[in-house]
């Protein structure tokens, strides 16, 4: 008999582990379950649909008869409860499916504002397409709109709406944005971009309350007490692991369902990966929730070869965040926010700095100039580099991942690297293409 | 640079880029939008090559860098083609 492999969850996590399970096993039964209407489509794409780049139809990277080829069942509904004593899901619709090993890859979804008026019409997230629609057909009918939330998605869809709405009213709470991630110099780029699009930056400003008319957005209202007149209200403060499944089925659930480092959870048969696992890193014994469209990619396929029987432990890749904010394509790499050892030093290089040009630094060809502002943050600790932000030219970006994942000693360019002045891409250029020579030779 | 400097200096990378260079995508740092497929003038499905990781060697490819230049996360560059390595 065929294995019989059931996956909750039409994600990045669940698409990946279908088509690795598929090839790596021929004849299984691949059953991929999703309460979405609309069903696999790039989650992260909603930010340039909202902006007008591309089509909604666009966002889909498989068609319906690619995946039939594949020979895996995309099925609508959604789960309500698992047995996993009798290898049972209970849908919504009535239906029992039955599976030989379970894969939950439910997400996460948007946390929901808590304040007066939330409930209004009118008051919008962006988790999937339903929600982008929605965003869409309000700013049709908005004079202004207001967004809330400090960090990638509320900007996106402010971005978004100013495409849309000619008021675009963008709160931060803090002084500057994204400040537990970005430097000052960097939130102030962002911010010069966003105001330059035409975006109404409210800093240290927050929300007390929603006001309405016959149940519609009409204002907010902030905390000292000033009121925007708007008719769309979009709130992104951060997200919440889908664990209610898990949870009642009895598994250990943490912020996420908590699985070892082959993403079984505490159930025989039962895996968990992408948003809603919090994976355990062999390398220092601690849980984490990755919530990255990349680390769900990465998960997926490492849980089903787990699932198809190999058993290789998943080693978590240092955070790997890939961005465009504010038009500037932006890559953050490992440990970069606040928080950080005092050990670190942080070496920053801008536009007027020498730290671009110093010849190819990959047999890459650069056509385009790509970008008006570029920028480069390196964390340096002792020994290794730990961290980086690279906003615009990212030419260094592969240098930099590569460092900062393998954990290479760079004690022999630190000094080099400090000083002022240096040549940064030179430096870890030569430095990087010497590395990646020595790895070579040693593996032959 | 001035402005006819910096033409100059794209034109000669793009006729560079024609030559001896293939689009090659980074696939970790690729979200599927798909925006790279839909700006493809000859409708090559440039998001799927970033799924696989395999370079755009068709040779239908007119090496545009339309897909390259607006790619919004920086997943699809030239590489050279080493000649004589293949
Ligand atoms: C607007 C937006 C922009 C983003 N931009 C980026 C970005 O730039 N870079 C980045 O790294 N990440 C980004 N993310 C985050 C990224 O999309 C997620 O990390 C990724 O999608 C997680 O994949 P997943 O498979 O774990 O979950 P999801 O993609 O959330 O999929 C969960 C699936 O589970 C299904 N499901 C859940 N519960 C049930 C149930 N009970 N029954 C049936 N089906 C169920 C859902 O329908 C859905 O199909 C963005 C997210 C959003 C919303």
């Amino acid at each position: 008999m065929p294995t019989r492999f059931v996956i909750i969850g039409a994600g990045a996590a669940g698409m990946a582990a279908a088509t690795t399970l598929r090839s790596l096993d021929s004849t299984a039964e691949i059953v991929v379950l999703t309460d979405d209407s609309y069903g696999y489509y790039s989650r992260p794409g909603l930010a340039y649909y909202l902006t007008g780049e591309i089509p909604e139809r666009q966002l889909f990277p498989f068609s319906p008869h690619e995946l039939r080829d594949m020979n895996i069942t995309l099925h609508q509904g959604r789960a309500l409860a698992i047995d996993p004593v009798a290898h049972e899901i209970a849908l919504e619709a009535g239906e029992l499916l039955s599976y030989d090993r379970l894969l939950l890859a439910t997400g996460s979804l948007a946390a929901p504002a808590e304040l007066p008026g939330a409930g209004l019409e009118g008051v919008v997230k962006l988790d999937n397409l339903e929600d982008a629609r929605r965003i869409i057909a309000g700013a049709q009918r908005a004079r202004a709109a207001v967004v809330v939330g400090g960090g990638i998605t509320a900007l996106e869809i402010a971005e978004g709406l100013r495409h849309r709405c000619r008021n675009t009213h963008y709160l931060l709470r803090g002084e500057r944005y994204w400040s537990n991630v970005l430097d000052e110099t960097e939130s102030a780029i962002v911010e010069g971009r966003l105001t330059a699009e035409g975006i109404r930056l409210h800093r240290r400003t927050e929300l007390a309350s929603i006001e309405g008319r016959d149940g519609h957005v009409t204002a907010v209202v902030t905390k000292t007490g000033e009121r925007i007149e708007c008719g769309l209200v979009a709130v992104a403060i951060g997200v919440q692991p889908r664990v209610e499944l898990a949870r009642s089925a009895g598994l250990v659930v943490d912020r996420g369902v908590l699985v070892d480092e082959y993403f079984r959870t505490s159930q025989r048969e039962v895996f968990a990966a992408g948003d809603v696992a919090q994976v355990r890193d062999p390398l220092t014994g601690r849980t984490v929730l990755d919530t990255l469209w990349s680390a769900a990619l990465d998960q997926g396929r490492a849980a089903a070869s787990n699932m198809a029987g190999s058993a290789t432990p998943y080693i978590k890749p240092p955070a790997l965040n890939v961005t465009r904010l504010a038009g500037l394509t932006t890559t953050l790499i490992g440990a970069v926010g606040r928080g950080r050892d005092a050990d670190l030093v942080a070496i920053a290089r801008g536009d007027s700095e020498t730290w671009r040009g110093t010849g190819a630094l990959t047999s890459a060809i650069s056509v385009e100039d790509v970008s008006e502002v570029n920028r480069v943050r390196m964390l340096v600790g002792e020994r290794t580099l730990v961290g980086a932000v690279v906003m615009g030219d990212q030419s260094l970006s592969r240098p930099l991942e590569e460092l900062v994942a393998r954990q290479v000693d760079v004690s022999d360019i630190r000094a080099a690297l400090l000083a002022p002045g240096a040549d940064i891409s030179g430096i870890i250029g030569r430095f990087w293409r010497q590395w990646r020579q020595h790895v070579a030779s040693q593996t032959g | 640079m001035g402005l006819l400097a910096k033409l100059f200096k794209r034109d000669r990378a793009r006729r560079e880029a024609l030559v001896t260079g293939e689009v090659t995508p980074e696939p970790q740092r690729c979200v599927q939008c798909g925006i790279c497929s839909y700006y493809c003038p000859i409708n090559i499905d440039v998001r799927r090559h970033a799924w696989t990781g395999e370079p755009v060697i068709e040779s239908r490819c007119l090496t545009c860098g339309e897909c390259v230049a607006r790619c919004p996360r920086g997943v699809l560059h030239f590489q050279r083609i080493e000649l004589f390595d293949r």
